[in-house]
Parts: structure tokens; sequence; C-alpha cells
């Protein structure tokens, strides 16, 4: 049993792209944009890279891909692909490969032109279930909502309460793609897509990059910006299928949380900022009870009255989240990068003052995978 | 059957190399879901039971999930079931309108993904008592289930 990797690694470098249509780019080149920027938010020469993590929907042997676009030869490579929340499982695999030497900086990234470039179908999930005919991915976040509804009275008002509060921080963000005001009646009057999820239940559609640059403690402070720790990670699955899922209003963020806070050693309550992956307004409810910031079945009352919007008791998704920032096909780099920026007080008018730690949830597949991160600033270690 | 993938090799080679190792062929055995859509075919609803821990499973495997036994049967379903979750999905009437998809867990104990047919897409609810019959869907044949309060099919 090796040493716990709480504070083993940091985050010395972001980068983010534009968000919203992007035309004319292949995803590789709206993720070398991201790179770049991350490359120089670090200060370091694009050859210090040793390590790649990256994964998407369109391509395989992505890590080879970004290497050559690169011009480096990388001693460590990871292309796990467990939907949007790989990004987080990434940064899970850069702090043990760190950690035991394999690499030294390690960058973790992401670009998609799923807006403006040619559509691509998702590949048939398995012959006993496509036949039906369900609308991926929304038919099992609706399945979930319905359900939650089912058991704890959660109400379509609550639901858009969720959307309502990311509208409100994305026009807090100027890089935001969807800042116009937006009302409960909107949104629970949107087109119905798949019940009981409408038009405004579900995330942007977006083109977007990001990237991550990672090293070990010990040179976290020889960069020219102030380091954000890793403190605490946690990474679950229980199914792939919807209908394998054991429990549709309990998902293995239970678990993946409660093994990201014991590593960190802080609980819910310690924590000043949260970003959870809200592909559906139903997912950020979820893992709001699944992590401990309310009891099951309470998250609708949570986040009803702006609890969770700017002003409320607790800030989550600050960016404006997938619901009104950027959604670009897999979303899990980004909740990582506004916990960072939030943690290194980059954040103007969105800031939450003086936060030291913040939480993230990535979700992959429907509901499938669950990778939760707590961040740290130095004094947290 | 999921799409297979050939690697990178053209049609040709790859029956190239076939023809070449044809003399190779493992046992013809067919896997546990191409039984099932045979079964289906028939307008069987068969799912697999562990002979070791007595458990079902489904969809079909090679392995119980439950227990790791290789050791599986295949049995008759009652067909009865419950709904568990449901949902409409919303389509221009000119595209087949809407259609209800819903989670059954079925009484033997697996929870599969399907359709309540016999009535109105957003009339189904969780809790609803149904029962299973091999009927089709876009010229498949399919698992389907039939509201009981209807009495339109036998219980
Ligand atoms: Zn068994």
């Amino acid at each position: 049993m090796v040493d716990s990797l709480r504070g083993s690694a940091a985050v010395v470098g972001v980068g983010l792209t534009e968000f919203g249509r992007l035309p004319d780019r292949t995803h590789m080149e709206i993720m070398a944009d991201a790179i770049s920027k991350a490359i120089a938010d670090a200060g370091i020469n694009k050859n210090e890279i040793d390590g790649i993590f990256s994964a998407n929907f369109v391509e395989m042997l992505t890590p080879l891909t970004v290497a050559e676009y690169l011009g480096i030869n990388p001693t460590y490579m990871d292309g796990t692909n467990t939907g949007g929340s790989v990004f987080v499982n990434s940064m899970q695999s850069a702090a043990a490969a760190l950690s035991l030497g394999l690499c030294n900086v390690a960058l973790i990234c992401y670009g998609s032109n799923s807006a403006t470039g040619p559509f691509t179908h998702p590949p048939a999930m398995h012959t006993v279930e496509d036949v039906y005919r369900p609308r991926n991915p929304i038919s099992p976040y609706a399945l979930a909502a319905k359900r939650h509804m089912h058991e704890f009275g959660t109400t379509k008002e609550q639901l858009a309460e969720v959307a309502v509060s990311a509208r409100a921080w994305a026009q807090l963000n100027p890089a935001a793609t969807m800042r116009d005001p937006l009302t409960i009646e909107d949104v629970v009057n949107a087109r119905m897509i798949v019940d009981p999820l409408g038009l405004l239940d579900c995330c942007l559609v977006s083109d977007g990059g990001a990237a991550m640059i990672m090293v070990r403690k010990d040179r976290a402070k020889d960069f020219p910006k102030q380091p954000v720790y890793m403190l605490g990670v946690g990474s679950r699955t229980d199914h792939n299928l919807i209908s394998c899922m054991p429990d549709l209003t309990t998902t293995a963020a239970k678990e993946s949380a409660a093994a990201a806070f014991a590593m960190a050693g802080v609980t819910p309550k310690d924590i000043d900022v949260v970003e959870l992956y809200d592909a559906f307004t139903i997912n950020t409810i979820l893992f709001l009870e699944d992590m401990g910031f309310c009891e099951k079945g309470e998250g609708g009352s949570f986040v009803s009255n702006g609890n969770i919007a700017p002003g409320g008791s607790l800030p989550v998704n600050t960016n404006g989240g997938g619901l009104s920032c950027v959604h670009p096909g897999m979303y899990g780099m980004f909740l990582m990068i506004e916990a960072v920026q939030q943690l290194r007080a980059e954040c103007g008018d969105r800031q939450i003052k003086g936060a030291k730690l913040a939480a993230c949830n990535g979700n992959g597949g429907f509901l499938a995978s669950q990778v939760t991160a707590v961040f740290g600033t130095e004094e947290t270690l | 059957m999921l799409k297979s993938f050939a690697c990178h090799q053209s049609p040709e080679v790859k029956e190239a190399v076939l023809d070449n190792n044809k003399n190779n062929t493992a046992s013809a055995v067919p896997g546990p879901l191409h039984i099932y859509e045979e079964n289906l075919a028939k307008g069987e609803f068969k799912i697999q039971q562990c002979k070791d821990c007595g458990q079902h499973v489904f969809y079909p495997r090679y392995l119980c999930h439950h227990c790791g036994s290789t050791d599986l049967k295949w049995v008759a379903v009652s067909g009865r079931g419950s709904v568990y979750s449901t949902s409409v999905v919303r389509q221009r009437p000119e595209k087949g309108g809407d259609y209800n998809l819903s989670l059954i867990d079925l009484e033997e104990g697996p929870r599969m993904l399907s359709r309540v047919i016999d009535v109105a897409p957003d009339e189904v609810t969780i809790g609803m008592e149904v029962s299973a019959h091999v009927g089709m869907i876009n010229d498949l044949p399919a698992v389907v289930f039939y509201n009981k309060e209807q009495g339109n099919k036998e219980w």
C-alpha cells in the first residue's frame, strides 16, 4: 500500500478556448488552442510535457494524436474513456503516475467541435435495448428524473430551479454562452423532449476545448501561478445501461464522493464551491444528495429559492455549468478548471470570496461513471 | 448484434486472411445474445437463470453477474412485471409520433428497458402492473408490455 495521494500533485496550468460556435476547426485544433493556453499559463515549454491523458468520442488513439501534434515523446499515456467524467478520472491517474515517477509533467486535455462539426451518431449501445429506440443520452436521465419525482415528490419547478441558478451564474461569467435572463416558467414551459425533461432541462451543445497541467507537489511552487492541490479523489461505476443501474435515485457518486472526502479529510460542510456535471437538471439534484450536501430526496427543496445561485448558501456550477456556460460533448474538464480558477481567485464577478476548498463531480455515460475530486489551496494541505 | 470493428483491414484483406486461416475455426457455439434473439424470433421470451445461486440473469451473459458462475440455463419467465420508471419520447407525428419508454421490473428480478404499448405513452405510471409478450418494433422481434388493466393480453 502506497501513501495517500492527498496533496501529492497540483494543477499549475489551465487553458480554455472560447465557447459556442468555433466553425471550420477540427477537434484537435480546438484542443491545441486550449493546450497552448495551458502551457502559457504554466510557463513551461511543450517539450516538458511527458504524460498525456486524453479521450473523446470521435477518434481512437487520442493520446497518440496529441503527442504527434505537439511533437513530443511522452513516457506515459492514458486514453481511458469513461464518458464525460473521464477527465476527473484522468486527474486521479495523473496524480498516481506523477507520484510513481512515471511522468513529471502531466497534460489532461479535450477539444470538441460538436456544435459546428459533422454530426456523428453515437455507436449502438446494446442489441437488447436499441430496438426500443431510447433517445440517448436524454432518455436514461428522464427515467431517473421521473423516478426521483415519484419517490420524493420532486417537481418540474424544482428541476427548473437548477437551470435558472446555472443561468444566474452564467450572467456573471463573460465567457458563458447563454447569458439572457431565464425564469422558472421558461424552463417548465419549454418544449418537452423526453418527459419529464424539456429543452431547457438539457445541456448546451458547444464547440470548446480545455487543458490542464499537473506536476508533483515538490515542484508545485516552481510555476508562475498559485498551485491548486488535489486533496482527494474517488472513482466508481455501477452500470453502463440504465436498466442495469441498481437504483435510479442514487448514483455511484455516493461512494466516489465518500472516498474523495475521506482522502481529503474534509466533509461537505467544509467545501466553499461545488462544480457538478449538469448534463441535465436532475444531475445537480442527484449529485448534491449523493455527495452529502443534503439528504437523499431533499435535493429538490435544497436547490429551490436560489439556494445554489449567486447569493445562496452553496455556490454550485459557478461558471454557468453545462446548462448555460459550455457543453462540448464531454464536460468533465470544465468542472476542474472552474474549481482551479475559483481557488486562484481569478473569477471576477462570480468569484467566491476566500474560497479554499472546491469539490467537483464528473459524470460519465448514463449516470454510470462518477468521479469526485476535492481541490484545495496551499493552506489546506 | 452490435457491429464488429474489423481494425483497418479492407474487406478483401480480411477475407484473404480468414481464408488463409480457415482450418483454425474454434467451436461454433453461439453466444447468449444470439440465443436470446433466436428465441425472440420464435416468439419466445426466455432469460437465463444461474444453476449455482438460483438468481436470474438479464441481459444474456456468459457468466452470472451475481455470483460469477458460468453454469446458466435458459428458462421461460412468467411475463409479469411492474413499471419501475417511465418516460415519453416526443417525436413529430410524421416521424411516427410519441412513444413510451419504460423500465420494467420482471417478477423474476431483472429490470429491462422496453415499452408499454396498449395505453397512451404519457398514461403509463410507475407501479403499473404489466405483462410481457413478444411483438414487433420496426420489423424486429422485441419484448413489449401490456397493461394488466386493459385486459388486452393474457395475464
Ligand atoms: Zn449465480
